[in-house]
């Protein structure tokens, strides 16, 4: 079983995030559930949400306790809240932003993690410019579909494809593509380096 | 059809295909996705011949229910937690009446202090009223719950409570297979009243009944539930048939036939035990599970015939007696009645606490070696409580235990308090 | 050979009823208590005491509603003297389709089965909700209000005998000032039920702009049944407030009902006027004035008012009610 677990504020479509996940996951043929962990809905609160993956049915009703995978939407939480809780040292990070790990202090921390399954993706930047929204869930779906390859970007792109319409849509798919794309070059140099 | 979807859409989807003719709604979390859905569907005419109406409390909802369904209307809505309670005299009412309410609980903790998350307290609040309630473990079961709820209900003229946890199953994204329109039809036929408001034949329903015959109407409502008891297998029976899967019933055995230990439980954290059953099956422990589907009416005999192999039974529940213990655990004493075996209560998930895999493992491997208290409060914070407790022997001023429990837990509370 | 015969014009006192000359009139301008046809909703051998207003009044109404309706009706009832006395187990009083559920409901209740009747395709039949003033002004308001806003197809009527009678004559929002009951003991500094903004519902009503908001009383027949006649040649929410005196309850005579229906409306105490919309559309003019003793001396309610040193400043006050309603709501005829 896959278990991701992503952190974000209230706005940013946490959420909206894990349930997508767990759709592409679905139309990948495999089982999925993406569960919110609620408090008031207040925008601009911490909040996180959940998404197990797996090959039969998920029965397990827990919080993510040990994530494989880390979504981080919003880094100003990274020195707020413990979000590396029961993280696995062969995790995967991704993390909302156009710094590096060093620049946001973490460097030390990754330095024992797998280093191609660490990266950063600006996708407040790619909904931006694809959306005009600065939601910043989709573009780091796409950065993950390229990064652990657990779910494919036509997945993603069908799922977004359920959850929105139109423009917003086409937006949203642009905007995970190029977060792919631009994972998976970082990816390929990495690995050339 | 296989869907990837939220369970409170699940669950509107399964009451549209019901063909239910009036809906009334008012909101609480963690309900309000089911009803915004179905007032969707009514909206935009997915759902014809449809009633809904936006009521101003939930007293008014399941009075607006009693109206509809006494005037012949197949009749839907759906609460939780404190909205249960304001309806409280009205879902008695019901119940009293005879209608064939179908309603949604989205199990949810009830207040003081006021607590949006889940456990059982809500449903067992009115575990008495006559209501059948039924607990579903999934989202799938869930959604075949309500199409199980309609037709039990209106077979036996008694109103249907079907309960699924709130937030954990209601917001969850999961996959569920919708059955068709064709489906649906074939398993549940329309409406044909017992009784019904019509001026074609007048009657006059809710009158005063004294002490004369009081207790045979009574005595009645306890036998149409003890009639479910037969029906309800029965039902799921049939909807295995036209369906293609299990759902419903009485109860669920896990791998109960050789336990030693019987973790009896209702709700989603059937999943999660389920796992920490198989993980201590591969170490070699004989460790099953029950899981209550049908709570009223009680399944004593069904519960019974599980675990009367067994050495113990744990009950582990999302609701409090408090002064008491266990609620589901009392109910499930009686079924145990004269066979020689451990019990235990454990009170676990209050309020949305989770209940994690880890500490059922610690829990059912203490139960194994009978090193379990007669009550437990699973992960209980004793420190906290212990604070508390010293706090108010030593002062009057003691201050509001809620808000103390919080500050200690170190969640910001209101400043000056 | 050519006779002049001296004619007089004599004016008859008339009670409101007609009843004198009511077989003198076309049968179609006849009351239908007048007819023998009515379907007497509210058939005898109820409980209710000796001169009950809220039976009459229950009568009343509903027979007139039944047969704006061709007898297309449902009614559903509140907890209270009305449900108690009509359905004593195991028999009814009641020829049309009833049903009791909760003491604080019934507007909910009938928004149900409102609902009902439309889904089915049945919009002829019309539904009718019915209870006291300590269901409709106090642990009812909510759901009145609740179905007002939504304009549901039901016609809300209450009969106000202002107490809670069927438990024992205690107060509730609509007892008027001074009236001694249960829960306001004619002791003390201020004895009787105090004096207070009120609750008049029919304004509240009026407030939330629903299509009719009328008030009756028992003494008025003709007006009474005109009232739920137009009420139910309309749709949306509607709503009846009947003045039915309680004998039991106010310690009067059980043979003054109908003289204390009069009596009420004679002294500007009760207003009867219809509403549409939010606004007043018609008012009955108080023939011949009387001033509020003549009504509360009849009543034991009031007992303490009078006597040996009779209250006179609280007369006085409630005088003044009764001169406010009748300026409010324009209860004189203009001088011609």
């Amino acid at each position: 079983m896959f278990q991701a677990r992503i952190h974000g504020r209230g706005g940013q479509g946490v959420v909206t995030g894990a349930e997508m996940l767990s759709i592409a996951a679905f139309l990948g043929g495999r089982y999925a559930q993406a569960v919110p962990s609620f408090g008031s809905e207040r925008t601009g609160a911490p909040v996180v949400a959940f998404c197990r993956i797996d090959d039969h049915e998920i029965r397990l009703r827990e919080p993510v306790m040990a994530p494989d995978a880390l979504l981080i939407q919003d880094p100003t939480l990274l020195h707020q809240i413990d979000l590396f809780q029961g993280l696995r040292s062969d995790g995967y990070i991704l993390i909302n932003t156009n710094r590096s790990f060093e620049d946001l202090g973490l460097g030390e921390f990754v330095r024992d993690f797998r280093r191609e399954r660490l990266c950063t993706v600006p996708a407040t930047d790619l909904a931006l410019r694809h959306v005009g929204r600065p939601v910043p869930n989709v573009p780091l779906l796409g950065g993950f579909a390229a990064i652990s390859g657990v779910i494919s970007l036509e997945a993603v792109i069908a799922a977004i494809r359920q959850k929105f319409t139109g423009k917003v849509a086409e937006g949203n798919a642009a905007a995970a593509t190029a977060a792919y794309e631009m994972v998976l070059e970082a990816k390929q140099e990495a690995a050339h380096a | 059809m296989l869907k990837q979807t939220e369970g409170s859409h699940a669950v509107a989807e399964a009451v549209a295909l019901c063909r239910p003719e009036v809906i009334c709604a008012y909101p609480i979390s963690p309900q309000t996705h089911i009803v915004e859905a179905l007032g969707e569907m009514v909206k935009d005419g997915e759902l014809a011949r449809c009633e809904f109406v936006n009521v101003e409390s939930e007293f008014a909802a399941m009075s607006v229910a009693i109206g509809a369904s006494a005037a012949g209307a197949r009749t839907y809505t759906a609460t939780a937690s404190q909205g249960l309670l304001f309806m409280a005299e009205a879902v008695y009412n019901a119940a009293g009446l005879g209608l064939p309410i179908v309603m949604t609980d989205a199990n949810r903790a009830i207040g003081a202090p006021i607590n949006i998350w889940n456990d059982h307290s809500d449903a067992l609040s009115m575990r008495d009223s006559g209501w059948i309630q039924l607990f579903a473990e999934t989202n799938q079961e869930a959604l075949d719950l309500h199409i199980l709820a309609f037709r039990l209900a209106e077979e036996l003229s008694l109103p249907v409570m079907v309960c699924m946890d709130g937030f954990i199953l209601t917001h969850a994204y999961e996959r569920v297979d919708v059955p068709t329109q064709q489906q649906v039809d074939r398993f549940l036929p329309p409406y044909e009243p017992r009784q019904v408001l019509d001026p074609r034949a007048p009657v006059s329903i809710g009158a005063m009944v004294g002490p004369e015959a009081f207790s045979e109407v009574r005595y009645l409502a306890h036998a149409k539930q003890l009639q479910a008891l037969e029906r309800i297998p029965v039902l799921a029976g049939e909807f295995a048939a036209i369906f293609g899967r299990e759902s419903g019933g009485l109860v669920h055995r896990y791998r109960t036939d050789d336990a030693e230990t019987i973790v009896i439980a209702m709700g989603s954290v059937m999943g999660t035990i389920k796992d920490v059953v198989d993980e201590m099956r591969v170490s070699g422990v004989a460790i099953g599970a029950l899981g209550i589907c049908s709570y009223r009416p009680s399944p004593l005999a069904a519960i019974r015939d599980a675990v009367k192999g067994a050495r113990r039974v744990v009950v582990v529940e999302k609701s409090l007696a408090v002064g008491l213990g266990g609620i589901l655990a009392t109910d499930v004493r009686m079924a145990l009645s004269g066979l020689h075996l451990h019990g235990y209560t454990v009170i676990a998930g209050l309020g949305g606490r989770p209940i994690l895999k880890s500490s059922l493992h610690a829990l059912f491997g203490r139960a194994g070696r009978d090193e379990l208290e007669h009550v437990t409060f699973l992960d209980l914070n004793w420190d906290v409580v212990n604070r508390v407790l010293e706090r108010e022997r030593t002062t009057r001023r003691s201050g509001s235990i809620a808000e103390n429990v919080l500050r200690d837990v170190g969640v910001p509370t209101t400043p000056g308090v | 050979m050519s006779v002049t015969m001296e004619t007089q014009i004599i004016k008859f006192y008339q009670t409101g009823s007609f009843a004198v000359g009511n077989r003198l009139l076309d049968e179609s301008q006849r009351s239908v208590q007048a007819n023998m046809r009515r379907s007497n909703s509210l058939n005898s051998g109820h409980r209710a005491c000796q001169g009950c207003g809220e039976a009459l009044g229950a009568r009343y109404a509903i027979d007139a509603a039944m047969q704006a309706t061709a007898n297309q009706l449902i009614a559903v009832n509140a907890t209270g003297c009305l449900e108690v006395f009509s359905t004593p187990y195991p028999e009814t009083s009641w020829q049309l389709p009833w049903i009791h559920s909760l003491f604080g409901n019934a507007a909910a209740v009938a928004t149900g089965v409102a609902a009902a009747m439309r889904v089915k395709g049945r919009q002829d039949v019309r539904v009718i909700a019915q209870g006291g003033d300590g269901g409709t002004t106090d642990i009812g308001f909510g759901c009145l209000s609740g179905m007002f806003e939504r304009n549901d197809d039901v016609l809300y009527i209450c009969y106000d005998n202002e107490g809670y009678m069927n438990t024992g004559v205690q107060r509730s929002s609509a007892t008027p000032p001074a009236a001694r009951t249960s829960t306001t003991a004619a002791v003390g500094k201020e004895p009787g039920n105090s004096f207070g903004q009120g609750k008049f519902v029919p304004a509240i009503a009026m407030a939330h702009e629903i299509p009719y908001v009328a008030t009756a009383s028992v003494a008025y027949l003709r007006d009474l049944e005109a009232k739920v006649h137009r009420a139910m040649g309309l749709r949306g929410a509607r709503y009846l407030h009947i003045f039915v005196p309680c004998p039991l309850g106010w310690g009067a005579a059980s043979e003054d009902t109908i003289r204390l229906a009069r009596l009420v409306v004679e002294t500007g105490l009760f207003p009867l006027f219809e509403a549409e919309h939010g606004e007043v559309t018609g008012r009955y003019h108080i023939r011949h004035r009387v001033p509020v003793e003549e009504y509360l001396k009849l009543q034991k309610r009031y007992a303490h008012l009078f006597g040996q040193r009779p209250a006179v400043e609280t007369i006085a006050r409630i005088q003044a009610i009764a001169d406010r309603n009748i300026r409010r709501y324009g209860l004189l005829a203009e001088e011609a």
